[in-house]
Protein backbone atom coordinates (compact mmCIF):
# COMPACT_ATOMS: atom_id res chain seq x y z
CA UNK A 1 0.00 0.00 0.00
CA UNK A 2 1.83 3.30 -1.23
CA UNK A 3 1.49 6.49 1.32
CA UNK A 4 2.24 9.20 -1.07
CA UNK A 5 3.25 12.44 0.67
CA UNK A 6 1.65 15.15 -1.98
CA UNK A 7 3.46 18.20 -0.28
CA UNK A 8 6.33 16.46 -1.48
CA UNK A 9 5.65 15.34 -4.74
CA UNK A 10 6.22 17.10 -8.20
CA UNK A 11 4.61 15.31 -10.23
CA UNK A 12 6.82 14.23 -12.86
CA UNK A 13 4.83 10.49 -13.34
CA UNK A 14 8.03 8.24 -13.11
CA UNK A 15 6.07 6.29 -10.48
CA UNK A 16 3.00 6.43 -12.43
CA UNK A 17 4.86 5.62 -15.48
CA UNK A 18 7.03 2.09 -14.14
CA UNK A 19 3.80 0.71 -11.57
CA UNK A 20 3.78 -2.88 -12.86
CA UNK A 21 -0.36 -2.78 -11.84
CA UNK A 22 -0.87 0.22 -13.87
CA UNK A 23 -2.87 1.43 -10.17
CA UNK A 24 -1.10 5.12 -9.72
CA UNK A 25 -3.06 8.06 -11.95
CA UNK A 26 -2.25 11.84 -11.78
CA UNK A 27 -4.93 13.01 -9.71
CA UNK A 28 -7.21 16.38 -10.52
CA UNK A 29 -6.12 18.04 -7.51
CA UNK A 30 -3.24 19.81 -7.24
CA UNK A 31 -0.64 20.15 -3.93
CA UNK A 32 0.51 23.43 -1.85
CA UNK A 33 2.94 24.56 -4.76
CA UNK A 34 0.96 23.48 -7.71
CA UNK A 35 1.69 20.44 -8.91
CA UNK A 36 -0.80 17.71 -9.26
CA UNK A 37 0.32 14.07 -8.07
CA UNK A 38 -0.70 10.76 -8.37
CA UNK A 39 -3.51 8.90 -6.63
CA UNK A 40 -3.48 5.28 -6.28
CA UNK A 41 -6.91 4.13 -7.86
CA UNK A 42 -6.58 0.62 -6.41
CA UNK A 43 -5.53 0.04 -3.31
CA UNK A 44 -6.22 -4.00 -3.29
CA UNK A 45 -4.01 -4.33 -6.17
CA UNK A 46 -1.31 -2.94 -4.99
CA UNK A 47 1.23 -5.58 -3.58
CA UNK A 48 3.72 -3.14 -1.85
CA UNK A 49 6.77 -4.09 -4.44
CA UNK A 50 7.82 -0.19 -3.67
CA UNK A 51 9.00 0.61 -7.19
CA UNK A 52 7.27 3.62 -7.31
CA UNK A 53 8.80 4.46 -4.06
CA UNK A 54 12.77 3.40 -5.72
CA UNK A 55 11.92 5.40 -8.50
CA UNK A 56 10.31 8.95 -6.92
CA UNK A 57 13.08 11.75 -7.09
CA UNK A 58 11.69 13.79 -3.86
CA UNK A 59 11.21 10.51 -1.75
CA UNK A 60 7.73 11.25 -1.80
CA UNK A 61 6.24 7.44 -1.55
CA UNK A 62 6.40 5.59 1.38
CA UNK A 63 5.69 1.76 1.33
CA UNK A 64 4.95 0.91 5.31
CA UNK A 65 4.78 -3.04 6.21
CA UNK A 66 1.05 -4.82 5.70
CA UNK A 67 -1.31 -3.58 8.58
CA UNK A 68 0.98 -1.13 9.62
CA UNK A 69 -1.12 1.80 7.99
CA UNK B 1 9.79 -2.24 9.76
CA UNK B 2 8.34 0.02 7.04
CA UNK B 3 9.39 -1.98 3.55
CA UNK B 4 10.09 1.87 2.15
CA UNK B 5 11.43 4.68 3.74
CA UNK B 6 12.09 8.13 3.25
CA UNK B 7 15.83 8.96 4.46
CA UNK B 8 16.53 11.42 7.49
CA UNK B 9 20.04 12.22 5.94
CA UNK B 10 17.68 14.58 3.41
CA UNK B 11 15.73 17.48 5.03
CA UNK B 12 11.93 16.79 5.35
CA UNK B 13 10.93 19.28 2.64
CA UNK B 14 11.01 19.51 -1.21
CA UNK B 15 14.43 19.35 -2.70
CA UNK B 16 15.33 22.92 -4.83
CA UNK B 17 15.70 20.49 -7.83
CA UNK B 18 13.22 21.29 -10.82
CA UNK B 19 10.13 18.66 -11.19
CA UNK B 20 11.59 15.38 -12.63
CA UNK B 21 15.56 15.73 -11.82
CA UNK B 22 17.19 12.87 -11.20
CA UNK B 23 20.14 14.09 -8.75
CA UNK B 24 17.32 14.78 -6.04
CA UNK B 25 17.23 10.67 -6.50
CA UNK B 26 20.90 10.28 -6.84
CA UNK B 27 20.94 12.54 -3.23
CA UNK B 28 18.52 10.06 -1.96
CA UNK B 29 20.56 6.99 -3.02
CA UNK B 30 23.50 8.24 -1.43
CA UNK B 31 21.17 9.30 1.92
CA UNK B 32 19.72 5.73 1.36
CA UNK B 33 23.44 4.00 1.53
CA UNK B 34 24.84 5.56 4.14
CA UNK B 35 21.47 5.24 6.65
CA UNK B 36 21.82 1.53 5.65
CA UNK B 37 25.56 0.79 7.02
CA UNK B 38 24.44 3.04 10.02
CA UNK B 39 27.32 6.07 9.17
CA UNK B 40 24.34 8.65 9.24
CA UNK B 41 26.31 10.79 12.22
CA UNK B 42 29.50 9.68 10.91
CA UNK B 43 29.37 11.12 7.23
CA UNK B 44 30.82 13.69 5.78
CA UNK B 45 28.54 15.14 1.93
CA UNK B 46 31.51 17.68 0.72
CA UNK B 47 29.51 19.66 -2.12
CA UNK B 48 30.52 21.34 -4.99
CA UNK B 49 29.01 24.23 -7.08
CA UNK B 50 26.41 23.93 -9.87
CA UNK B 51 22.80 22.14 -9.34
CA UNK B 52 25.00 19.61 -6.77
CA UNK B 53 25.26 22.77 -4.78
CA UNK B 54 21.66 22.70 -4.19
CA UNK B 55 22.01 19.88 -1.64
CA UNK B 56 23.46 22.40 0.90
CA UNK B 57 19.64 23.03 1.46
CA UNK B 58 18.36 19.86 1.08
CA UNK B 59 21.40 17.42 2.92
CA UNK B 60 20.69 17.43 6.32
CA UNK B 61 23.70 15.45 7.73
CA UNK B 62 27.27 17.18 7.75
CA UNK B 63 28.75 18.78 4.95
CA UNK B 64 31.53 21.20 3.44
CA UNK B 65 30.53 23.53 0.77
CA UNK B 66 33.65 24.21 -1.40
CA UNK B 67 34.99 26.04 -4.44
CA UNK B 68 33.86 25.41 -7.64
CA UNK B 69 35.53 22.07 -8.80
CA UNK B 70 37.94 21.97 -5.59
CA UNK B 71 35.50 19.51 -3.83
CA UNK B 72 38.29 16.34 -4.04
CA UNK B 73 40.87 18.63 -2.92
CA UNK B 74 38.54 19.44 0.34
CA UNK B 75 37.68 15.67 0.72
CA UNK B 76 41.25 15.24 0.56
CA UNK B 77 41.94 17.35 3.43
CA UNK B 78 39.14 16.91 5.46
CA UNK B 79 39.45 12.63 4.99
CA UNK B 80 43.36 12.89 6.26
CA UNK B 81 42.43 14.72 9.29
CA UNK B 82 39.27 12.27 9.92
CA UNK B 83 40.44 8.95 8.90
CA UNK B 84 37.64 7.58 10.48
CA UNK B 85 35.21 9.52 9.09
CA UNK B 86 33.08 8.72 5.64
CA UNK B 87 33.90 11.55 3.45
CA UNK B 88 32.12 11.59 -0.05
CA UNK B 89 31.55 14.39 -2.83
CA UNK B 90 29.19 15.18 -4.61
CA UNK B 91 29.41 16.40 -8.01
CA UNK B 92 28.20 17.57 -11.37
CA UNK B 93 29.60 16.90 -14.72
CA UNK B 94 30.95 20.47 -14.84
CA UNK B 95 32.28 20.83 -12.23
CA UNK B 96 33.93 17.67 -11.84
CA UNK B 97 34.74 16.98 -15.44
CA UNK B 98 35.92 20.66 -16.53
CA UNK B 99 36.78 23.35 -13.80
CA UNK B 100 37.71 20.43 -11.54
CA UNK B 101 39.49 18.46 -13.54
CA UNK B 102 42.80 18.53 -12.73
CA UNK B 103 41.66 17.91 -8.52
CA UNK B 104 39.76 15.23 -9.97
CA UNK B 105 42.53 13.29 -11.61
CA UNK B 106 45.22 14.14 -8.68
CA UNK B 107 42.78 12.73 -6.54
CA UNK B 108 42.62 9.54 -7.94
CA UNK B 109 45.95 9.18 -9.15
CA UNK B 110 46.89 9.65 -5.42
CA UNK B 111 44.48 6.84 -4.47
CA UNK B 112 43.10 9.45 -1.41
CA UNK B 113 40.56 7.04 0.45
CA UNK B 114 37.28 9.10 -0.54
CA UNK B 115 34.22 7.97 -2.40
CA UNK B 116 33.25 10.25 -5.43
CA UNK B 117 29.69 10.51 -6.73
CA UNK B 118 29.38 11.85 -9.66
CA UNK B 119 25.93 13.36 -11.60
CA UNK B 120 26.45 13.22 -15.11
CA UNK B 121 23.43 15.36 -16.94
CA UNK B 122 25.67 16.59 -19.59
CA UNK B 123 24.89 20.22 -19.17
CA UNK B 124 25.09 23.06 -17.05
CA UNK B 125 22.03 23.39 -15.28
CA UNK B 126 22.52 25.89 -12.69
CA UNK B 127 23.67 28.52 -15.24
CA UNK B 128 21.19 27.72 -17.89
CA UNK B 129 22.19 24.94 -19.98
CA UNK B 130 25.69 25.69 -21.52
CA UNK B 131 27.28 22.94 -23.29
CA UNK B 132 29.65 20.83 -20.97
CA UNK B 133 32.58 18.74 -21.37
CA UNK B 134 30.30 15.54 -20.97
CA UNK B 135 27.44 17.35 -24.27
CA UNK B 136 26.43 14.48 -26.34
CA UNK B 137 27.61 15.18 -30.14
CA UNK B 138 24.30 16.86 -31.65
CA UNK B 139 22.94 18.20 -28.53
CA UNK B 140 21.55 21.31 -28.43
CA UNK B 141 22.62 23.59 -25.82
CA UNK B 142 22.76 27.36 -25.11
CA UNK B 143 26.53 27.50 -26.21
CA UNK B 144 25.73 24.80 -29.04
CA UNK B 145 22.46 26.17 -30.62
CA UNK B 146 23.03 23.46 -33.71
CA UNK B 147 23.96 20.59 -31.96
CA UNK B 148 27.78 19.84 -30.10
CA UNK B 149 30.31 19.45 -33.37
CA UNK B 150 33.02 17.63 -32.47
CA UNK B 151 35.03 19.08 -35.02
CA UNK B 152 35.18 22.43 -32.84
CA UNK B 153 34.41 21.11 -29.24
CA UNK B 154 35.31 17.54 -29.29
CA UNK B 155 33.91 14.69 -28.03
CA UNK B 156 31.82 14.21 -24.53
CA UNK B 157 34.58 13.33 -21.92
CA UNK B 158 33.92 9.59 -20.52
CA UNK B 159 35.60 10.14 -16.90
CA UNK B 160 34.60 6.51 -15.55
CA UNK B 161 37.13 5.29 -18.77
CA UNK B 162 39.47 8.29 -17.78
CA UNK B 163 39.76 7.06 -14.13
CA UNK B 164 39.49 3.68 -14.79
CA UNK B 165 43.09 2.96 -16.15
CA UNK B 166 44.97 4.92 -13.38
CA UNK B 167 46.81 2.69 -11.33
CA UNK B 168 45.46 4.02 -7.64
CA UNK B 169 41.45 3.97 -7.92
CA UNK B 170 40.25 0.93 -6.37
CA UNK B 171 36.20 0.73 -7.47
CA UNK B 172 35.08 2.74 -10.67
CA UNK B 173 31.18 1.97 -11.75
CA UNK B 174 28.89 3.99 -13.64
CA UNK B 175 25.22 3.54 -13.78
CA UNK B 176 22.10 5.00 -15.30
CA UNK B 177 19.28 6.13 -13.05
CA UNK B 178 16.51 5.96 -15.85
CA UNK B 179 15.09 2.76 -14.84
CA UNK B 180 14.43 0.91 -11.53
CA UNK B 181 16.91 -1.84 -12.57
CA UNK B 182 19.44 1.15 -12.92
CA UNK B 183 18.56 2.90 -9.43
CA UNK B 184 18.83 -0.47 -7.70
CA UNK B 185 21.85 -1.13 -9.27
CA UNK B 186 23.77 2.62 -8.67
CA UNK B 187 22.37 2.01 -4.84
CA UNK B 188 24.27 -1.14 -4.33
CA UNK B 189 27.08 0.24 -6.22
CA UNK B 190 27.56 2.99 -3.66
CA UNK B 191 26.71 1.09 -0.66
CA UNK B 192 30.34 -1.13 -1.96
CA UNK B 193 31.73 1.88 -2.48
CA UNK B 194 31.08 3.47 0.85
CA UNK B 195 32.07 -0.07 2.42
CA UNK B 196 35.41 -0.14 0.85
CA UNK B 197 36.42 3.21 1.27
CA UNK B 198 35.25 2.37 5.43
CA UNK B 199 37.67 -0.58 5.23
CA UNK B 200 40.18 1.88 4.13
CA UNK B 201 40.90 0.15 0.33
CA UNK B 202 41.31 3.34 -1.29
CA UNK B 203 39.83 5.97 -3.99
CA UNK B 204 36.03 5.08 -5.27
CA UNK B 205 34.37 6.82 -8.00
CA UNK B 206 30.60 6.07 -8.78
CA UNK B 207 29.41 7.91 -12.05
CA UNK B 208 25.13 8.32 -12.08
CA UNK B 209 23.69 9.16 -15.48
CA UNK B 210 20.89 12.27 -14.94
CA UNK B 211 18.93 14.05 -16.91
CA UNK B 212 17.97 17.60 -16.97
CA UNK B 213 14.13 18.16 -17.89
CA UNK B 214 14.69 22.10 -17.74
CA UNK B 215 17.71 22.54 -19.98
CA UNK B 216 16.88 19.25 -22.46
CA UNK B 217 13.83 21.46 -23.03
CA UNK B 218 11.63 18.37 -22.51
CA UNK B 219 9.08 16.59 -19.74
CA UNK B 220 10.71 14.48 -17.12
CA UNK B 221 9.41 11.31 -19.03
CA UNK B 222 10.73 12.29 -22.37
CA UNK B 223 14.01 12.55 -20.92
CA UNK B 224 14.37 8.70 -19.49
CA UNK B 225 13.45 7.86 -23.40
CA UNK B 226 16.27 10.22 -24.37
CA UNK B 227 18.44 8.44 -21.76
CA UNK B 228 17.90 5.08 -23.41
CA UNK B 229 18.17 6.23 -27.15
CA UNK B 230 21.00 8.73 -26.73
CA UNK B 231 23.04 9.26 -23.37
CA UNK B 232 23.49 5.22 -22.72
CA UNK B 233 24.89 4.17 -25.96
CA UNK B 234 27.46 6.81 -25.27
CA UNK B 235 28.00 6.41 -21.77
CA UNK B 236 27.72 2.90 -21.27
CA UNK B 237 26.85 1.17 -17.81
CA UNK B 238 29.17 -0.55 -15.85
CA UNK B 239 32.06 -1.55 -13.69
CA UNK B 240 35.01 -0.07 -15.21
CA UNK B 241 37.27 -1.23 -12.66
CA UNK B 242 37.13 -3.95 -9.44
CA UNK B 243 39.99 -4.23 -7.81
CA UNK B 244 38.31 -6.37 -5.27
CA UNK B 245 36.59 -8.98 -7.65
CA UNK B 246 39.74 -10.97 -7.88
CA UNK B 247 40.79 -10.92 -3.77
Amino acid sequence: MTVINDYLCKGCGYCIRFCPKHILELGSERNKRGHFYPVNIDTEACTSCAICATVCPEGAIEIPEKGEN
Amino acid sequence: MAVYKRPTSIADAPSGYCPGCLHSLATKLVAQAIEELGQADNSLNIISVGCSGLNILYWSGDFLSTAHGRAPAAATGAKRANPERLVFTYQGDGDLAAIGLAEIMSAANRGENFTVIFANNQTYGMTGGQMAPTTLIGQKSTTSIYGRDPKTTGYPLRMCEIISTLEAPRFVARYALNSPKGIMDAKKGIKKAFEMQLAGKGFTFIELLTNCPTNWHMTPLQTLDYMNTNTIPYFKPGIYKDTEENA
